[in-house]
């Protein structure tokens, strides 16, 4: 992105000898010293008015011997961001200070960057393991740092062709299985350290009261990783007064599969498929994020066709989301099943879209760089405008007669778990979130990609900032979604559907860039750094699902611990990219 | 007849001789038990990653999973005889998994559903990646796919109907009196790295011999 | 008055009762095991009880739907299977997940290599069924099947014989790529004769 010269000046000039501009080729933004990181942070935030901290992510610079920490700066009023760096020798202990004062936003992913990378943040208020578990061996995100299975450094492997007679990793691998110890390690000898010791610790500490001579104490409640309504594994450690929410920490990782350091080893197509796994209702939204972040790198323009089918696939996503959700929102707070069935059986309709011109129903693996896959079947756009034009309106139409003026419903969600304007951006909340705080900032809006500066649509926003108003915020959106629809529906144009050929090797020159979509859960960004090799040297994917929970305990506080379900409902997780 | 052709007549699917077809019907004790038990499967709702969303789908108003049976998910491993396996299997996740396997009451059977619980999948070469579910849990039947579609999920399911079918209530482990087949599976541990404790000589043994300096090449 | 939004949700669900009768009236005998039954149940104006009776009856899949890979071989007229695989490896290079391996067959007299493979492998276990692989074959040689009726009793490594299909299988399932794939080879059989017609005259 480019940076307006008046900044230059004032950035390099107001910090002499802590700022300098990033002059890598390919590369843009300021590098900060990090002892004046916290202050320039204060001076983005204040005085420029980049309030909005959306990504934060480690950078393993393992030829310059540097590790390196990126964040990613908007205004919520709209417009491009800004890019910092901060830099720091790659010997151990690396200390960097925290901006958790600055943004809590950065909290949990603070957290993500020590886990993976082992950079120390000073001064963080909870710095522990993420998603791998307290007391695991190494930061495996460091390019030095090698799996139980690792082939080659990149794919493709040269074991695989000519001479590729099939072996099983585990033949290979020194334990015969996905495990790597020390050398001279002994499980016998070993102690182990109650990876959950930490966990408790960090929770709030509560003393037992004694009140009219009966004592009261409080509880731990540990909810998941096998819990019917946690939507997948994800678990929260919670502390109880009675039923009352005290304290409540969420610990994930249960499906960290590794997205970004087999990301590093893909080639840059390779990591096409892949993010369908990342948030696996949405796999054309997740597409487009990761094509926008390389076709920036590349540079190249998409086939104005491919603009509009990625717009149809992608709102035709956020609808069959936004119905799940729905669904299962109303299923946590009891309503066993019935708008959940009716949700699937419009989102099955849907799917079979995605079906018949991708080929898969979830995982569609539909864009490539500067367009798609495949062209839209006669079918299946006849089967697309009989949904916009009449079964979707109608169906949304039923959704809301079922449920919005329902009193169970509404005595549960409204005035409940309430998140201010103030704190939805301080914790960087994103997409339907965000909005339903009263905050109305979209990126198809905010910060245009696509084709989306060309239709007439409103942004939704709801300004009570309760529950309700983020059920409420669903229904808004289809309706938007589906006035979308129909515009890109007419407007349709002839033409091809990429503007490259389709090939499996690709040049992307040096350099970074962050590329972000508005996914149906919020902002899903991708922070691709390229060497200009056939693989990605960063590959860091910024998912709404993540940077949303870390205001889970700021909403769950003081609730009930039945309403604490509903909350996780409303924020709209999913494991996929929760944990990556 | 022989006392071996007469034990087989306790077999399900015993095949009626030609000559006798149409005057005698076979039923066993095995076929009554095998019915019932084929008709209840109740699988735990258990999900792990994509594939769970696919089960999801299965058990939703299209492929309604209720016709055969199988419709009641519980969440508690007490109640329910089938544990779908729907997902990458994490090395975080692993001690729960055998956890709640563990508390399943007999008889109880594990469906690996997708390429990654039965090996790894696209993300075997992953660092918290169990290379399939097998390595810890017996498994009975194998969906391949990623995600497999519901409909091959019921498939798969049905497959598991046919194994249901085939076993004999004379030789099936949980009332064999043999108390080491049913056995709990002994919960894997989060170390440096998940550490089975099955297998605790064989990891001493391999890192003590990685720990030893290369021989010196012997001298000629 | 309280109580009334409840009421108007379950005149929804009431609405979506009576219309599964009226629909099961309107099409009486020829909405269940029947091909336009399943088409109008998956069609966009369905309405009522909208279960597939899997495995009686199966929803069709669409042409494009991928499950696991299957290399194609031409039928000679004496049964023999002429593999159209040349063992180039760019499915193993597109590959994601490397889970295709070839071994580059050779002619045992000469050592040299032959376009023909000695060893093919795709692991079930790994593949995630992402089609690069017949995406970007130049031979049109592995395609992906729609066969996902493949749960079995143990795990699955899929060697040569295992993954060989006859054309006439792939022209079965995809109509319509086979036939644009077919066009385009006579076409270019057709452009390699023209510009080879003139020389030879």
């Amino acid at each position: 992105m480019a940076t307006p010269a008046t900044e230059t000046l004032d950035l390099a000039v107001k910090f002499p000898g802590a700022v300098r501009a990033d002059t890598r080729p390919g590369f843009s933004g300021w590098v900060v010293a990090p002892e004046k990181l916290l202050e320039f942070a204060a001076f983005v935030r204040d005085e420029l008015g980049y309030d909005y901290l959306v990504n934060l992510c480690g950078v393993d610079n393992l030829p310059e011997g540097q590790m390196e920490v990126v964040y990613n700066v908007y205004k919520t009023t709209g417009g491009p961001g800004l890019i910092f760096k901060t830099q720091a020798a790659r010997v151990d202990p690396i200390e960097i200070p925290s901006l958790v004062s600055i943004w809590p936003g950065a909290e949990l992913q603070e957290r993500e960057a020590w886990d993976m990378y082992g950079i120390r943040f000073s001064d963080h208020p909870d710095l522990r393991r993420i998603l791998m578990w307290e007391g695991f061996a190494g930061f495996p995100l460091r390019k030095d740092w090698k799996e139980a299975f690792h082939d080659e450094e990149i794919k493709p492997y040269k074991s695989r062709w000519p001479d590729g007679k099939h072996t099983y990793a585990e033949k290979r691998s020194a334990y015969g299985d996905n495990i790597n110890f020390e050398p001279g390690f002994d499980p016998e000898k070993w102690v182990p350290t109650d990876p959950e010791e930490a966990l408790y610790a960090a929770l709030k500490k509560y003393k037992s009261e004694e009140k009219d001579g009966i004592k009261t104490d409080h509880i731990i409640v540990n909810m998941g990783p096998q819990h019917p309504s946690t939507h997948g594994v994800f678990r929260a450690v919670v502390i109880l007064d009675g039923e009352t929410v005290l304290s409540l920490k969420p610990v994930m990782g249960y499906l960290h599969r590794n997205h970004e350091k087999i990301g590093e080893r893909n080639t840059f197509l390779h990591n096409m498929p892949y993010t369908d796994r990342l948030d696996y209702f949405n796999s054309m939204t997740n597409n487009w994020g990761y094509s926008m972040a390389v076709e920036k790198l590349m540079g190249i323009q998409v086939a104005e066709r491919a603009e509009y089918i990625r717009v149809i696939m992608s709102e035709l996503s956020r609808i069959q989301n936004h119905m799940i959700l729905i669904g299962m929102l109303l299923n946590d707070l009891g309503a066993y099943f019935t708008p959940a069935l009716y949700a699937f059986e419009e989102r099955e309709l849907i799917l079979d879209i995605f079906e018949a011109v991708s080929g898969s129903r979830m995982m569609c693996n539909y864009f490539r760089f500067g367009g798609v896959v495949r062209d839209i079947d006669e079918t299946s756009l006849r089967k697309i405008k009989d949904l916009v034009f009449d079964r979707l309106p109608r169906k949304i139409e039923e959704f809301d007669r079922l449920l919005t003026e329902n009193e169970i419903i509404v005595s549960r969600l409204k005035g409940q778990a309430i998140l201010t304007s103030e704190d939805a951006i301080a914790y960087s909340m994103s997409g339907p979130m965000l909005r339903a705080a009263g905050v109305p900032y979209d990126i198809r809006r905010a910060d245009p990609y696509g084709v989306y500066d060309r239709f007439d649509f409103d942004v939704a926003v709801r300004h009570n900032c309760d529950m309700m108003d983020r059920y409420l915020i669903r229904l808004d959106e289809m309706h938007q979604s589906v006035r979308i629809l129909e515009q890109a529906v007419r407007q349709l144009p002839e033409g091809p559907i990429s503007s490259q050929k389709p090939s499996y090797q690709i040049k992307v020159p040096a350099g970074e860039a962050y590329g972000r979509v508005e996914g149906p859960k919020g902002e899903l960004g991708f922070y691709v750094v390229s060497n200009g090799k056939a693989n990605p040297w960063r590959y860091h994917v910024r998912t709404p699902s993540f940077v949303n929970l870390t205001a889970l305990e700021k909403m769950c506080v003081g609730t009930k611990i039945a309403d604490f379900v509903a909350i996780l409902g409303s924020i709209d997780i999913v494991l996929g990219e929760l944990d990556r | 007849m022989k006392d071996e052709d007469l034990r087989d007549l306790n077999l399900p699917g015993y095949e009626i001789p030609p000559e006798l077809a149409g005057q005698l019907a076979i039923t066993t004790l095995d076929r009554v038990y095998n019915f019932g038990r084929r008709s209840s499967i109740w699988p735990m709702m258990f999900g792990l990653a994509c594939c769970a969303i696919e089960m999801i789908c299965a058990q939703a108003g299209r492929y309604d999973m209720a016709r055969f049976g199988m419709e009641v998910m519980r969440p508690s491993p007490r109640q329910s005889d089938v544990m779908i396996v729907a997902g990458t299997v994490t090395k975080k996740m692993m001690p729960a998994i055998v956890r709640l396997y563990n508390q399943m009451a007999e008889p109880k059977y594990v469906v690996a559903m997708g390429a990654c619980a039965s090996g790894g999948g696209p993300f075997k070469e992953g660092y918290n990646v169990v290379a399939g579910i097998d390595k810890y849990l017996p498994v009975d039947v194998y969906i391949p796919g990623c995600p497999p579609t519901p409909q091959a999920l019921v498939a798969g399911m049905i497959k598991l109907q046919e194994k249901i079918d085939k076993q004999s209530i004379k030789h099936v482990r949980w009332y064999d009196g043999k108390k080491e087949d049913s056995v709990a599976v002994a919960i894997p541990y989060l170390g440096p790295d998940l550490i089975d404790p099955r297998r605790i000589p064989e990891i001493k043994a391999k890192s003590m011999e990685l720990a030893q300096p290369p021989a010196p090449a012997a001298e000629a | 008055m309280n109580g009334k939004g409840i009421l108007k949700g379950m005149g929804v669900t009431l609405q979506r009762f009576v219309d599964t009768y009226l629909d099961d009236i309107r099409w009486w005998g020829k909405r269940y095991y029947t091909p336009e039954g399943i088409a109008h149940r998956s069609s966009t104006n369905t309405k009522g009880i909208f279960t597939i009776q899997y495995p009686e009856e199966k929803l069709p899949v669409p042409e494009e739907f991928r499950y696991k890979p299957f290399l194609l071989y031409e039928e000679g007229e004496k049964g023999e299977k002429n593999i159209r695989c040349t063992s180039c490896g760019i499915c193993a290079k597109a590959c994601p997940t490397q889970c295709i391996w070839i071994v580059r067959g050779t002619d045992p007299a000469t050592g040299r290599p032959v376009p023909q493979p000695a060893g093919f492998w795709i692991d079930a276990d790994i593949c995630m069924s992402c089609g690069f692989c017949a995406e970007f074959c130049p031979f049109d040689a592995i395609k992906m099947d729609h066969n996902y009726e493949v749960a079995s009793y143990t795990r699955n490594l899929m060697d040569i014989d295992e993954l060989m299909k006859p054309v006439s299988y792939y022209a079965g399932i995809r109509p319509l790529n086979y036939a644009r794939e077919e066009e385009a080879r006579k076409a270019k059989e057709a452009a390699k004769a023209a510009k080879a017609a003139p020389a030879a005259g």
